[in-house]
């Protein structure tokens, strides 16, 4: 049972938000999304913040966010210090930079570049002032709001956040980054910032979100991004969560996939001090595949929970997970990962896989894999490992001379670069080797054996 | 170089080693030979310091140092070397990086400069040509995907390139055919000199036709209970080990 003090304080929270929903219903002059966030609003206030009673949420407690007296951020939130960004930006030359503080499209930092023709990236207020009816027919249409409470209360109060649209046969060569940084401001503040991608036929994108928090900042991030795949459409996204360790980050990547398109999905989380992470896509069409790559780290108290949902809907339709996670100190972690084979969603292959390495006996790991097969002529597999470190590779590495933290960590990032590795955009991959790296003791000499291990 | 006294040592609560004695100076080759279980593995790991091998009591001095209580690092940057019985697969552990990161800890712990790029893979390169090493096994994981020769192979390799004062093979003739056999002795023949001694821990006296070793011991329940020298090997290979452990009951 809640005491009386924290059900306050959970009114509190939930106070802000209607307050901030009621707000919002006045900005907006859109019919069709006032529907939207209406009908959200109302599931979220049926439904109110999950507890640990709720299946979903059974290992990750809320309590912690709807603790802290956050409130709303909005335009007037948008600054930041000079040079700042200095060390978030990934600096890529030619790549499509668009940069949010606290939750607010920040045209100042953004460096958007050129596009081909009508190619959207940008801001999706903007998009909702100039292209309302690309976003009629496409905007919260990936999302179950009843069973995704967070995803339907960033519907009902979002402000802002990215739209990209690529049209049929279109290729963006370059990547499109997206920041999100929480920075200065006089009160914590609560972002949901609301991404929407939509990959026309054929269309070729790479995408990569990038949360950062400056030190000190004290945030709640509830992001949701949807990505809507037409035929054929081929779609790189990268999730990468480097927010400081006192912040809260409950996200939800939520996809619909047409014919044969493809999606490789790459979700980084290591900062944070509470992270929910939820993949939910639909294999909507034959030949649809996605492949779910995801790595967690947590140290100190840190939890950090990721839940992927993939529907084969029809037959013929692909994954492949593969999720790994490292923990130490006190951290937890929450691995979920449900396939469900629709009824008749023959021949469809489903393999996941996830591996843990403990690196202290109070770190924990609640790992659950979950299957659901409604046809008969499937091929599906999972397995979950928790392990710590291997003795005998330990003993191997200090029989040559290296000291016992060396090997550790080197040990540690073996496991942790098994996923990295397969990120193809060398900016992040090299910025995540380097953070995973840098956690650990030694890290100048795993970067050599980065090094020599990329001069092949 | 090496004296132990005595050494009585556990893996488990059981005691393997039972009162083991062995003194062996630099330039010698000592080989350790006895049946199954008598302790060649557990000598060669208690050496090395591999946890779960204690020491109950006795004691084992190198160069004047007390080993008993040195971490397996602090024994390899001494110049102690242990060639695997089973070489271990580390998947995303390089083999350069491996290497480099050992012979660097090595050359600090001697108050040497590290070695830069150049020198170093000039360095690697010749000393795989003493085991014969393809080197496209050097940019991949740690013994990952090796076959069982090309792994024994890799431990002379390490040793040659870590030139140990103390190198201790633990079976490195099992698994071998006798084209790896004879190219693995070549490379530790080539490793004997005036400064190193090389203790040998086989079963067959095969190994012993290629590396001629100066002392030849029997194991036998955690104890030595013979030694002498080349012959003993060939002796002990045509008559089996009862023919000495017989001989060391009725004595």
């Amino acid at each position: 049972m809640s005491s009386p003090q924290t059900k306050n304080h959970v009114n509190n929270l939930a106070e802000n938000y209607v307050t901030a929903f009621s707000k919002q219903k006045y900005t907006d002059s859109l019919p069709w999304l006032t529907t939207h966030r209406q009908s959200a609003f109302d599931h979220f206030q049926d439904a109110g913040f999950p507890t640990r009673r709720h299946e979903n949420w059974k290992y990750t407690d809320m309590s912690s966010i709807t603790k802290t007296g956050f409130v709303l951020a909005n335009a007037d939130h948008n600054l930041i210090g000079d040079g700042e960004l200095d060390n978030i930006l990934y600096g890529q030359k030619n790549s499509h930079e668009v940069v949010f503080i606290n939750g607010q499209f920040s045209s100042k930092h953004s460096n958007i570049g050129t596009l081909p023709d009508n190619v959207i990236v940008g801001s999706l207020r903007e998009a909702l002032r100039n292209t309302p009816e690309l976003l009629e027919t496409s905007l919260n249409q990936c999302i179950n709001s009843e069973h995704h409470i967070f995803a339907a209360l960033n519907t009902a109060i979002f402000n802002d956040g990215a739209f990209i649209y690529v049209p049929d046969n279109i290729v963006i060569e370059e990547p499109v980054v997206l920041y999100f940084i929480s920075s200065f401001s006089d009160k914590a503040l609560a972002m949901a910032p609301r991404n929407l991608i939509v990959m026309g036929k054929h269309a070729e994108a790479n995408v990569i979100e990038s949360f950062h928090g400056l030190q000190g900042i004290v945030s709640f991030t509830n992001t949701i991004t949807e990505i809507e795949t037409a035929e054929g459409a081929l779609l790189e996204h990268y999730k990468v969560q480097q927010e400081n360790t006192e912040s809260f980050h409950i996200g939800g990547t939520h996809l619909k996939q047409h014919r044969n398109s493809r999606v490789e999905s790459h979700s980084i989380s290591l900062g944070g001090s509470v992270v929910r992470n939820d993949i939910v896509t639909e294999l909507g069409d034959e030949g649809a595949e996605i492949i779910l790559n995801g790595l967690y780290m947590g140290n100190g108290r840190q939890h950090v929970d990721n839940h992927t949902l993939v529907n084969h809907s029809k037959p013929n339709t692909q994954s492949e997970e593969n999720y790994r996670g490292v923990l130490d100190g006190r951290a937890q972690g929450v691995f979920n990962g449900k396939v469900i084979v629709h009824k008749d969603a023959q021949k469809i292959s489903a393999a996941q896989s996830n591996a843990n390495l403990l690196l202290s006996d109070t770190a924990e790991i609640d790992t659950k894999p979950e299957l659901e097969i409604y046809a008969d002529d499937v091929k599906c597999s999972h397995g979950a490992t928790i392990g710590q470190l291997d003795k005998n590779m330990l003993f191997y590495l200090r029989s040559r001379g290296i000291d016992e933290d060396t090997a550790r960590s080197l040990l540690t990032f073996a496991f942790a670069d098994d996923i990295i590795r397969r990120i193809k955009f060398a900016p992040v991959r090299d910025r995540l080797e380097f953070s995973v790296g840098g956690r650990l003791p030694d890290a100048d000499l795993i970067q050599a054996n980065l090094n020599s291990a990329r001069k092949k | 170089m090496l004296s132990i006294k005595n050494l009585k040592a556990s893996v488990d609560d059981k005691q393997i080693l039972k009162g083991l004695n062995l003194e062996v100076k630099a330039g010698e080759v000592h080989a350790i030979m006895g049946p199954n279980g008598s302790g060649k593995s557990t000598l060669a790991n208690v050496l090395a310091g591999r946890d779960g091998y204690t020491v109950d009591s006795g004691e084992v001095i190198y160069e004047g140092k007390d080993l008993t209580d040195m971490d397996p690092e602090i024994r390899a940057r001494e110049g102690i070397f242990l060639a695997f019985q089973y070489p271990v697969e580390i998947p995303g552990v390089n083999n350069v990086y491996l290497l480099k990161a050992a012979l660097n800890a090595l050359r600090k712990h001697r108050g040497e400069a590290e070695l830069d790029a150049f020198e170093f893979l000039a360095l690697v390169k010749e000393k795989m040509q003493i085991v014969k090493m393809k080197e496209d096994l050097l940019n991949r994981a740690v013994n990952e995907g090796f076959s069982g020769g090309e792994k024994k192979r890799n431990e002379i390799f390490q040793m040659a390139l870590l030139e140990p004062r103390l190198a201790i093979l633990d079976e490195t003739d099992s698994g071998l055919d006798i084209d790896a056999l004879k190219i693995v002795a070549k490379g530790v023949n080539e490793l004997r000199s005036k400064e190193r001694a090389i203790i040998l821990v086989t079963h067959y006296q095969r190994l012993l036709d290629y590396i001629v070793p100066d002392h030849v011991h029997v194991l036998s329940d955690g104890r030595i209970i013979k030694s002498g020298d080349k012959d003993l090997a060939l002796e002990l290979e045509e008559k089996g080990y009862d023919w000495v452990l017989e001989g060391a009951d009725a004595a």
